[in-house]
């Protein structure tokens, strides 16, 4: 979307993730999504009277391996409480970094070649959740309300990009990257739909050159489509509010996805006073070089790296292309680009059957060994296998795994000898003198004559790249 | 009455029982308790269970550990399994903890029986123990008087000779404090010696638990054991549960032990006479004693009730009525929140909840809680000062003797004041511990206060073992 007139928007994103560790931030409890409610649960996260909390160690490895991929500096840092009354936070205080964060200072490169600036990804505990029962099904008005603390404990990682990003798009295509990213290191699954990744939207507007306008932070949008929907719906507010001759209030405010808008929250005037300080119950955290080393050795490579190796096996990809390339990243699926293209085979075929076959069917991609993927297009360059054939055998492999040649033989896909295809073709060349001696004068429109009447007598077994090879070879 | 050295002693030779002890211990609470309000809750039951155990164990032969059928009181700030825990206030009413603390796994572990849990100062925030929501407890050597606070429960305890040895916590002085006015020995350890796990926080930067008796050894035993790392604190020392009761009778020739003005000019005059008979009594036992000033000490109580209720007014949002202890009803959350609150909480604990909030606001925190931090890294820095010229320093414990009830309830300052002797060594997270030396004209007991660097426990008991035989106490 363009907005009207001059007007620019300023974006800043700060996007909560939960770790993919075992166990809760400061707990033993297992860290779960989908449990029966309050089962999960410890004297720790339901914050105890006497309680303490001990800081999860596999948790702090996966922080730093977001900082590290997002090019953060990683130094000492503290954690302070953030004190405010809400029954699903069980101490009435929430544990998180505040001046001090884990990782600061790093930048992120999206696809189209901008840079978004990282100020900090710091970590901190998630609260639990709260089910209000009858009224407007929000705090206010419920007639009661349920907590699940399961949640309560478990670690999340914010990022707060800078207010780098000019468009819905590219707030769309950084949240995309950063959730490519955050998979790739482990500490994420990214499921969107789960709540793993949860999205804060910080929005203003300006003509160019001008300053900073006043920003409004529209909270907890957990889709790509409700992120670049909401901040487009705030840009154009503000944009109509001040053609208005109205001014854009500083507030919080929450996106209605059935409405298609947002509404105000909280207005700054009543913003919290969350009181922060050092928590006195933790100590420092300072990770030493050697385990800072240890994780940076240990980072697969990250979504951008592996766009750029896919897309080198390309001399001038196309557009359409391009888009698989990205299915074929977002999925993890270059692999069996790259095993097809080590063994000198089609690329071009393996990018459209990965991003399109084999990515349809990526609930059941362990069934699928990169040197069965490897052995199919190999098998269809070659023209042991028609497109259609192929794509039927790398079905039922991804359905229930085995050999590509056992099943295209199962499959009664066995190839037509070279020789008993020549033979074939050499009596219907026989039978058709005229349109023979057409095709071999040049008009090259009867090589699909030919193949048609291959196809008829082999009901369907032929290749029709193989026939053309016989046709020519008898031209 | 019996040392818990004696009683476990006897109870592992055969020669008493852990039952017998404990049915003495019950004798004690039942003749004393309904006029001196020492235990909120007697386990009458399970410690019966417990003592039993030790006893079949000692039949068996096993070692049943240093405090061998030793019964021993709590303050009501430490969780024990299904036994009511309220920090001597209305909003934990029916709060029964799933999970022990740590000093209570260690304690069991070592053969002692937990008899019940005793009176404190709300969430241990005064001096007296009048600030309990279950009435005052009485000082057990003038029933006129308080016992100190706020772990007045557990001094009066051991006073009262119902069990020899007790628990309690000491944020600002509240085990050195309530020892002094009791006539016992109270120790505050180093900062991170014991696990503070299953401690209801008051301030968590300055909490720590430590023992009462009436003899030094038996501090040191009980220290011994409740000592050492735990990986459910992460502010526990690394280190193991250091050597405490073979080093009791080390003595203090050769040791320079310091005198500090700070920590004694203002207090009582028969207070000083009794804090100068002990440096006597220590330059008689070989020590060089000399008097020195720590300038930085005077600012502690001002910088200390700032850190304290900061901690606090963030320790205590948890009881909010939604998950456990006291619920008011009302017609939306914050409405219950803020009823529960209201009624739950005492006037003391309210007002620090109060000065914390105000303490860490927008716009005072740099003048009132980062100011104070200031102040507490002097207060390190001039105990280190002091600790590179001598191993030790001295000085009371106390401004006075126990004083009456009433006296200084209408008047928190002068409340205060009573802990400003005790405030430097939280503020350091030094050890510390006082110790009977002489009687006022009262009759009364006064503490005399030593004091260390980190870790200095052994040589703390050693000098504390010097003045408890120079006063003529074994």
């Amino acid at each position: 979307m363009t907005l009207p007139g001059e007007w620019e928007m300023v974006v800043g994103l700060e996007v909560h993730t939960e770790l993919l560790t075992k166990s809760k931030l400061f707990c033993g409890c297992e860290n779960h999504f989908g449990s029966e409610p309050n089962t999960n649960v410890c004297p720790v996260c339901l914050g105890l009277p006497g309680s303490l909390p001990v800081l999860n160690r596999e948790a702090v490895e996966f922080a730093m391996r977001i900082g590290l991929a997002l090019h953060c500096r990683i130094a000492p840092s503290t954690f302070h409480r953030k004190n405010y009354f809400y029954p699903d936070q069980s101490k009435d205080y929430q544990i998180s970094q505040y001046d001090l964060p884990i990782n600061s200072s790093g930048y992120l490169d999206l696809p189209d070649g901008t840079t978004v600036t990282i100020e900090r990804a710091h970590m901190e505990e998630d609260t639990g959740k709260s089910t209000h029962l009858g009224g407007s099904g929000r705090l206010a008005g419920a007639e009661s309300s349920l907590v699940d603390y399961n949640r309560c404990g478990v670690p999340l990682v914010e990022i707060v990009s800078g207010p780098d990003i000019r468009s819905s798009a590219q707030a769309r295509a950084y949240a995309a990257e950063l959730r490519g990213i955050l998979i790739a290191t482990g500490a994420s699954d990214g499921r969107l739909e789960e709540g793993s990744m949860r999205f804060d939207a910080n929005v203003s507007v300006r003509r160019p050159g001008e300053p900073l306008g006043t920003r409004c932070e529209i909270k907890n949008l957990n889709s790509l489509r409700s992120l670049q929907r909401a901040i487009d719906y705030e840009a154009l507010r503000q944009i109509q509010l001040i053609e208005n001759g109205a001014v854009v209030r500083q507030e919080t405010r929450h996106w209605d996805e059935n409405l298609a808008e947002t509404s105000t929250l909280r207005v700054k005037e009543d913003a919290d006073d969350y009181r922060y300080f050092r928590d006195p119950d933790l100590v420092d955290l300072a990770p030493d070089q050697t385990w800072q080393d240890r994780v940076r050795a240990a980072l697969p490579p990250m979504p951008a790296e592996r766009r750029a190796a896919v897309l080198a096996l390309f001399a001038a990809p196309s557009s359409a292309q391009r888009d698989a390339v990205e299915v074929v990243i977002d999925l993890g699926l270059d692999p069996y680009v790259h095993a097809v293209a080590s063994a000198s085979g089609d690329t071009t075929l393996a990018l459209s059957r990965a991003a399109n076959e084999v990515a349809a069917n990526l609930k059941s991609v362990a069934n699928l060994t990169v040197d069965a993927f490897v052995t199919i297009v190999a098998m269809e360059q070659r023209g042991e296998l028609s497109a259609t054939q192929a794509k039927t055998v790398l079905g039922a492999i991804l359905v229930d795994g085995g050999d590509p040649h056992e099943i295209a033989t199962a499959l009664g896909f066995e190839q037509l000898s070279a020789d008993s295809l020549g033979a074939t073709v050499a009596s219907l060349i026989e039978d058709h003198p005229d349109e023979w001696l057409r095709y071999r004068d040049g008009d090259d429109k009867l090589a699909q004559f030919f193949i048609g009447q291959v196809m008829k007598l082999t009901r369907g077994q032929a290749n029709g790249k193989a026939v053309i090879g016989e046709l020519q070879a008898r031209r | 009455m019996k040392s818990a050295v004696d009683i476990a002693a006897d109870v592992r030779s055969g020669a008493s029982s852990a039952r017998e002890e404990l049915e003495r211990t019950l004798g004690v609470i039942e003749a004393r308790n309904a006029e001196l309000n020492v235990f909120l809750h007697v386990d009458v039951d399970g410690a019966r269970r417990a003592a039993q155990a030790i006893d079949e164990r000692v039949a068996r032969g096993e070692d049943v550990g240093a405090l061998a059928g030793v019964p021993i009181a709590i303050k009501d700030n430490m969780c024990q399994v299904g036994i009511p825990t309220t920090c001597s206030s209305k909003i934990l009413k029916g709060w029964r903890p799933p999970y022990d603390a740590t000093v209570i796994t260690k304690i069991v572990a070592a053969g002692a029986v937990p008899v019940g849990k005793t009176n404190l100062d709300e969430f241990a925030m005064g001096s007296s123990t009048e600030n309990s929501a279950f009435g005052p407890t009485r000082n057990p050597l003038d029933p006129t008087r308080v016992p100190g606070g706020s772990s007045g429960g557990s001094a009066a305890a051991v006073a009262a000779e119902m069990t020899a040895i007790s628990l309690g916590s000491d944020t600002g002085g509240s085990i050195r404090q309530p020892a002094a006015l009791c006539g016992l020995v109270g120790v505050k350890p180093t900062y991170g010696l014991v696990s503070r796990y299953g401690l209801v926080a008051f301030a968590s930067s300055l909490d720590q638990i430590g023992p009462f008796s009436k003899t030094v050894k038996d501090s040191a035993v009980l220290l011994e054991v409740i000592a050492g790392h735990d990986p459910r604190d992460s502010t526990s020392l690394p280190e193991p549960s250091p050597s405490l009761v073979a080093h009791v009778n080390d003595g203090v020739a050769g040791k320079r032990i310091g005198l500090v003005r700070e920590l004694f000019e203002g207090a009582d005059e028969n207070v000083v006479t009794c804090v100068r008979a002990a440096a006597d009594a220590l330059r008689d036992a070989g020590a060089d004693v000399v008097e020195l000033s720590i300038p930085e000490l005077a600012l502690t109580l001002s910088a200390y009730y700032l850190i304290a209720p900061a901690e606090a007014s963030s320790n205590l949002a948890r009881f909010d009525g939604v998950r456990y202890g006291l619920r008011v009803k009302a017609d939306d959350v914050t409405s219950m929140m803020e009823a529960t609150r209201t009624a739950g909480f005492g006037a003391e604990v309210k007002r620090r909840i109060m000065l914390g909030t105000y303490a860490l606001s927008a716009g005072y925190y740099d003048a009132y809680y980062g100011q104070a931090l200031k102040v507490r890294t002097l207060t390190i820095e001039a105990f280190a000062r002091a600790y590179a010229q001598v191993d030790l320093l001295l000085g009371a414990t106390t401004p006075s003797v126990a004083f009456k009830f009433g006296d200084k309830t209408d008047d928190p300052m002068a409340m205060y004041l009573n802990d400003v002797f005790t405030i430097p060594t939280n503020l350091a997270g030094d050890p510390a511990l006082s110790v009977p030396f002489g009687t006022a004209d009262e009759g009364l007991p006064v503490g005399v206060q030593l004091l260390g660097p980190g870790r200095s426990e052994a040589q703390l008991f050693a000098a504390a073992r010097v003045l408890e035989i120079a006063d003529g106490r074994s």
